[in-house]
């Protein structure tokens, strides 16, 4: 798989994301810092890791989703190029217009740093695929801008397409309607607040996220 | 030239942030506050020949989420 992660100042899950993608597809992907103007040719997979990009300035993700590199992945996601906003890069997505909705300050005003029980909405997703329908699973989430507000037409037309791929299982941080991932229309890009790449192995506490890669890799590559 | 610029969540939009400040407020012995919401103020030092559009602009394209937030702007 030939991915590109893409980097900002205050990204902070970057090397982690990296690692997910050499273990499960065998080939390191670039990574490509936010003052490029042009991404890799040939990409099967963008990655917007988790962080604090520009220190949460302004907004959770606003600086960087107006940032240089920030054209190019919008662009490819246009043309079709899988894109994938794991935590601030879910809030990068937002901000940048190619997910709706916008991330809030947690209804707790708590940072919430733990595992969290979900469920699989929709496995038909390229990201979604290597998990079975309903299914429950555990991932860990860790931030402060999680709680995922729409309005009322907006969350009834995702909703309706089947657009939410991941949902909590309990309560975590106010989002509308318990959603922790969204997919885009046309299916190629996906935001979540929970980070499967910290879910890789058994040292990690359960190797749950490890499938999201998994299943990407074989829609993908 | 200065612009000054108001953004603020839109009327439903909860605002967990103005609901803290409330309580604490009244943790304070403050009463008679029917609610409090909070927002931003960005003040914005301007070339002259900087227009009304151009201010606009610079909210809908960063100042301000439109998403979830209204923005008002204050030119003096």
């Amino acid at each position: 798989m030939n991915a590109a992660v893409i980097v900002f100042p205050g990204s902070n899950c970057d090397r982690d994301l990296a690692v997910a993608l050499r273990e499960v597809s065998g080939r390191a992907p670039a990574m490509v810092w936010h003052g490029d103007a042009e991404l890799p040719a040939g990409l099967d997979l963008i990655a917007i890791p988790g962080g604090f990009s520009y220190g949460d300035y302004l907004r959770s993700g606003a600086m960087a989703a107006r940032s240089p590199v920030m054209r190019a992945v919008i662009e490819a996601a246009g043309k079709g190029v899988p894109v994938i906003g794991i935590c601030n890069g879910f809030q990068v997505l937002t901000e940048a217009g190619l997910l709706p909705g916008a991330l809030m300050r947690n209804s707790g005003l708590s940072f919430v740093c733990r595992p969290v029980g979900l469920r699989v909405e929709n496995c038909q997703s390229i990201f979604t695929r290597g998990f079975d329908a309903g299914e429950a699973i555990t991932l860990p989430v860790a931030h402060h801008d999680g709680n995922f507000q729409a309005d009322a037409e907006t969350l009834e037309r995702i909703e309706g397409e089947g657009r939410v791929a991941l949902r909590y299982t309990g309560e975590v941080n106010g989002s509308a309607n318990g959603i922790a991932g969204l997919i885009n229309n046309a299916g190629n890009v996906i935001g979540m607040m929970p980070h499967p790449e910290r879910a890789l192995e058994t040292a990690h506490g359960n190797s749950d996220g490890r499938r999201l890669f998994t299943g990407l890799l074989e829609a993908v590559a | 030239m200065k612009a000054r610029v108001f953004v603020t969540l839109k009327p439903g939009v909860l605002d967990p942030q103005g609901r803290a400040i409330h309580h604490a407020l009244e943790g304070l012995g403050f009463g008679g506050i029917n609610g409090v919401r909070a927002g931003k103020l960005i003040e914005l030092d301007l070339a002259d020949g900087v227009s009304n559009a151009d201010v606009e602009a610079m909210c809908t394209s960063l100042l301000a989420n439109t998403v979830i937030e209204n923005f008002r702007i204050e030119r003096s």
